[in-house]
């Protein structure tokens, strides 16, 4: 009697087709440890099966990419024999089930891809998106991320030093976590996970392994419905204080000349690190089970491959060089075993209690996972909204109403719960553009960014794609840094529905685009999909991080004003597009029409502009405008300093239209007398229109004859977050 | 000077304390490992902040009972310079080299941001570069900064001068609203009663350089080279 069932089959996640090729794989029927194997490699988490055609069309090269995609992070070249290592990964499914912990252990594992590669982690981002704040749980998953976020970055001492957080309705039964982790190598000592070497020792260290996080992958592949709080035990416990031992005993090791390959133990643990270090370097491994460090007696191989455990590597060790590891790994108090050995026959033998418990082909499970070309129908394309059919409101009190509202609104009450100074080099700190980290010990410093507007990649998937490459472009651009590379998080709904196919299709040709035309590759990135809950989508949320290297710190600049008298400077053209806007959304309540184009030849002579300037020492303070548009970017750039503005807008446009479009490619920049021909010439010369709008002085805004002080928006904007968030304290 | 930074499993602002005391010393201080039972002879030991034992049982509570710390406290009593910041407070008050508990913030969360400090005594080694009464910036970033003792211990403290920083308005104002964490007093850091020992939550070393948005620790680690050269 078959010993595989339907039913089986149904609990891990695998179709009736998968399950064909499976049995032609195999010549046989596979045991339960070989189906559960076969079934978190074949996830669409470790997979990429409904994505990678579409992934394989992003630019990923460049002369400064040392690693694109597929590794366990991207790494670029930034001079002086430096390399910075940076992926961006999503936590979603368990942070929604167990906040804290689905939080934490999303910070821990990005942590550990980037410092797997021989990097010490400088800087944490991450990009949040919650429900509405008036749905019932949004406020404790809120609570639950941040604390998690906090919990697990502080202790390991890795600043968390910038990200983003929205709130919409389509997120209600899905939030989005998605952690982004920037290192520090040197170019000339990054380590692979390719195995290599016939009788090499595999070695496992960090962690004992346990039974929690088992079919955390599986989990993450599918639709969450109304049982999903039953998956609370397959949520992973995260401890970053051993991460903290992991990351210096690691870097230790690293510098003695002593590991082959290495990988981490994230999604679907040992069985994931060991076929992809061995289907990398077309080599067999043979593995006692039996000499895995556990936590708790009696684990099954299918526990132990399965299992999720934290904080755990496995690595292949030059031979005769375990002395020297195990010695490294007793200092930081670290569990340490010889698991295995490298063989070349091509398959993953398992043994438990001296027998036999799995025998598998390599690389039919790790690189001939299923490849789906899915059905996919074009997005509709929505009517532009004329700026004549969007009711005007007076500019100060839509100011207000925007400043308060939950996705402009400060965030402070977040980043102040995450150490964004320890490491001693965060120059920039959350609330700006981008967040500025010196690279220690040099005059050189990074960029970091994440950006994406969702509701622009629903209006219109195509032009959202572009458009969060084009900000996280211009928010590097606007701290004097020249944009480097990306790393995508793509978070979006079922894939084997077309009209989500469709979006996410559009998106990464939209993200390729962008990323081609300003010269800015994809070297990492992660995909999400199935984030849906009873059949209702999240929005689709293509997340960008993004890094640009500014060489001498010293001429970075800030959002802030810094003084008073000087000129405002708008470059760009604003026409007042309405369609997608927070204006129509928060203001008139209207959530319609076309999002605003990018137009990337001007996006990428703009950026040039803007650094050269801010290079010349020409600017005193920039800052990119998004959402909400120039009257907001204004008032923030009042509000970091204190210092106000007074405005005169044209007269050839609409009053609302001017303060509120969000026409794409402009940035304000505060500019001094004796700089102002200067600035203008060189944007005349370059072709790109720019406007003095104001003065910078007083302590209120000024425009149109109306006024509000510095003082009062600043007590709008700061309001929000911790009144909201109050009110789970005295628990309601 | 010489200095020595104490590093536990765990801690994490130890490089920063180094990069700061090397900045004013110009030289690098020692790093001491926690299973080290001889301590260098040295004029200063920083126990730096961080996670030391990753914040088990309580904060400071494994790390105040390592090896490396009997030795600090048989030199403390010896009259060597001992500077707790952040976990290295807790794992003062810990070891009983400086009295009073520091519990878990009066709002629950970790916090981190810059907060403004009124100097409360400069005759000391490690503050003679401020003056009493001066207001001073520097970062906190913890969730058990929240300093509380008995009240007539805390009495004989202040009569003693041994209440180093309190946590203030810009203008030097001691209220309520500039308290971060519930601390008693407003109390930011305190010394022992030889004043040879200083614990203190907020960082002095991560506002020690302007590029980082300030300077005013500087002056810390700058009174200490000059006291102990």
């Amino acid at each position: 009697m078959s010993q595989i069932t339907p039913d089986i089959l149904a609990s891990h996640g695998i179709k009736p087709d998968e399950y064909t090729r499976i049995l032609e794989i195999m010549g046989r029927e596979p045991n339960l440890t070989e189906l559960g194997i076969f079934s978190v490699m074949w996830s669409e988490h470790c997979s990429y099966k409904s994505s990678k055609k579409w992934l394989k069309t992003l630019p990923t090269k460049a002369d400064w990419v040392i690693c694109g995609p597929g590794e366990n992070a991207g790494i670029i070249d930034i001079g002086d024999g430096d390399a910075i290592v940076f992926k961006m990964e999503s936590h979603n499914h368990p942070s929604f089930i167990e906040p804290y912990q689905g939080a934490a252990t999303g910070v821990g594992g990005i942590l550990r891809d980037v410092f797997t590669m021989g990097a010490r982690p400088i800087a944490n981002m991450n990009a949040l998106r919650f429900g509405d704040p008036s749905h019932p749980k949004t406020r404790h998953l809120v609570a639950g991320v941040v604390a998690g976020i906090g919990g697990y970055g502080n202790c390991v001492g890795v600043p968390t030093v910038g990200g983003e957080t929205n709130f919409h309705k389509s997120y209600n039964g899905n939030i989005l976590v998605n952690a982004m982790t920037v290192g520090l190598a040197r170019a000339d000592n990054i380590f692979y996970s390719a195995a290599a070497g016939i009788g090499n020792p595999v070695v496992y260290f960090g962690s004992k392994t346990g039974r929690d996080g088992i079919h955390g992958a599986t989990m993450a592949s599918a639709e969450f419905d109304e049982n999903s709080e039953e998956k609370r035990p397959t949520v992973q416990v995260g401890d970053p204080f051993t991460e903290k031992l992991l990351i210096e005993a690691c870097l230790e090791l690293m510098a003695t000349d002593s590991i082959v390959a290495i990988q981490d133990m994230g999604a679907a643990g040992l069985t994931s690190s060991s076929f992809e270090m061995a289907s990398k370097g077309g080599l067999g491994i043979e593995m006692d089970l039996d000499s895995v460090p556990m936590r708790e007696e009696g684990m099954s191989a299918y526990e132990i491959m399965l299992s999720e455990s934290q904080e755990r590597m496995l690595m292949i060790l030059k031979p005769g060089k375990e002395d020297v590891a195990r010695a490294i790994m007793d200092k930081w108090e670290l569990d340490f075993a010889v698991i295995g050995v490298l063989t070349g026959t091509g398959r993953m033998v398992l043994k438990r209690h001296g027998e036999v418990v799995a025998d598998l082909p390599i690389d039919p499970l790790a690189q001939a996972s299923p490849e789906y070309d899915r059905p996919w129908v074009q997005p509709a394309k929505l009517p532009v909204v004329k700026l004549e059919d969007v009711p005007a409101v007076a500019p100060i009190e839509a100011l207000k109403t925007l400043l308060g509202c939950p996705d402009l609104a400060s965030k402070r009450w977040i980043y102040q719960q995450y150490d964004h100074m320890v490491m001693g080099d965060t120059v920039q700190r959350p609330g700006g553009d981008a967040a500025v980290v010196r690279i220690h010990g040099s005059d050189k410093a990074v960029a970091i960014t994440t950006d994406c507007t969702p509701r622009y990649c629903l209006a219109d998937p195509h032009e959202g794609g572009r458009q969060a490459v084009a900000e996280a472009y211009r928010n590097i651009s606007a701290t004097g840094a020249l944009p480097m590379a990306v790393t995508d998080n793509l978070n979006f709904g079922n894939p084997e529905k077309p009209e989500i196919m469709g979006q996410i299709v559009e998106a990464i040709k939209g993200m390729g685009e962008a990323c081609r035309d300003l010269d800015f590759p994809v070297v990492s990135g992660n995909v999400s999909l199935y984030n849906e809950t009873q059949g209702a989508a999240i929005q689709p949320t293509p997340a960008i991080g993004a890094v640009g290297l500014l060489k001498d710190v010293s001429k970075h600049t800030t959002i802030a004003f810094k003084g008073a008298g000087n000129s405002i400077v708008l470059f760009g053209e604003t026409k007042g597009w309405m369609g997608a806007s927070l204006y129509l959304r928060e203001v008139c309540g209207r959530e319609e029409g076309a999002p605003p184009p990018v137009a990337l030849h001007r996006e990428r002579r703009k950026g040039e502009l803007v650094r050269d300037l801010i290079d010349q020492g020409l600017v005193k303070a920039c800052h990119d405008v998004s959402d909400g548009g120039l009257l907001v970017a204004v008032t923030e750039m009042a509000l970091a300093s204190g210092i106000g503005a007074s405005l005169e807008a044209p007269s050839a446009i609409a009053l609302h239209g001017w303060c509120f479009g969000e026409d794409q490619g402009r940035y304000v920049l505060e500019v001094g007398a004796d700089d102002l021909a200067s600035v203008l010439e060189a944007a005349q010369g370059r072709d790109v229109g720019a406007r003095i709008i104001g003065t910078t002085g007083g302590h209120s805004i000024d425009v149109a004859g109306q006024s509000a002080t510095v003082e009062d928006l600043k007590a709008i904007h700061e309001a929000w977050m911790p009144a909201y968030m109050g009110a789970e304290m005295s628990g309601h | 000077m010489k200095a020595a930074v104490i590093v536990f499993p765990g801690s994490n602002c130890d490089r920063d304390v180094a990069v700061a005391l090397e900045a004013s010393m110009r030289a690098k201080p020692l790093m001491v490992w926690h299973r080290d039972t001889e301590l260098p002879k040295v004029d200063l030991v920083v126990v730096p902040g961080g996670f030391s034992y990753g914040d088990y049982l309580r904060c400071g509570a494994m790390a105040a009972h390592s090896p490396i710390m009997r030795e600090v406290k048989a030199r403390a009593d010896a009259g060597m310079r001992v500077l707790g910041i952040c976990n290295g407070f807790q794992i003062l008050t810990e070891s009983g080299l400086l009295p009073g508990v520091l519990m878990r913030n009066k709002d629950l969360k970790f916090i981190c941001k810059d907060v403004h400090l009124r100097v409360e005594n400069d005759r000391t080694d490690f503050c003679r570069y401020y003056r009493s009464g001066d207001v001073v910036r520097f970062p906190i970033a913890h969730a058990e900064g929240n300093w509380f003792v008995e009240p007539k211990a805390y009495r004989e403290m202040e009569d003693n001068g041994q209440i180093a920083f309190r946590y203030a308005t810009l203008e030097g104002k001691v209220d309520p609203e500039s308290n971060p964490n519930g601390s008693l007093g407003n109390v930011a850091g305190i010394y022992n009663e030889k004043f040879n020992v200083l614990g203190l939550m907020p960082h002095p070393e991560r506002l020690a350089e302007d590029l980082l948005g300030g300077s005013d620790g500087r002056l810390m680690f700058d009174s200490l080279v000059e006291a102990l050269s």
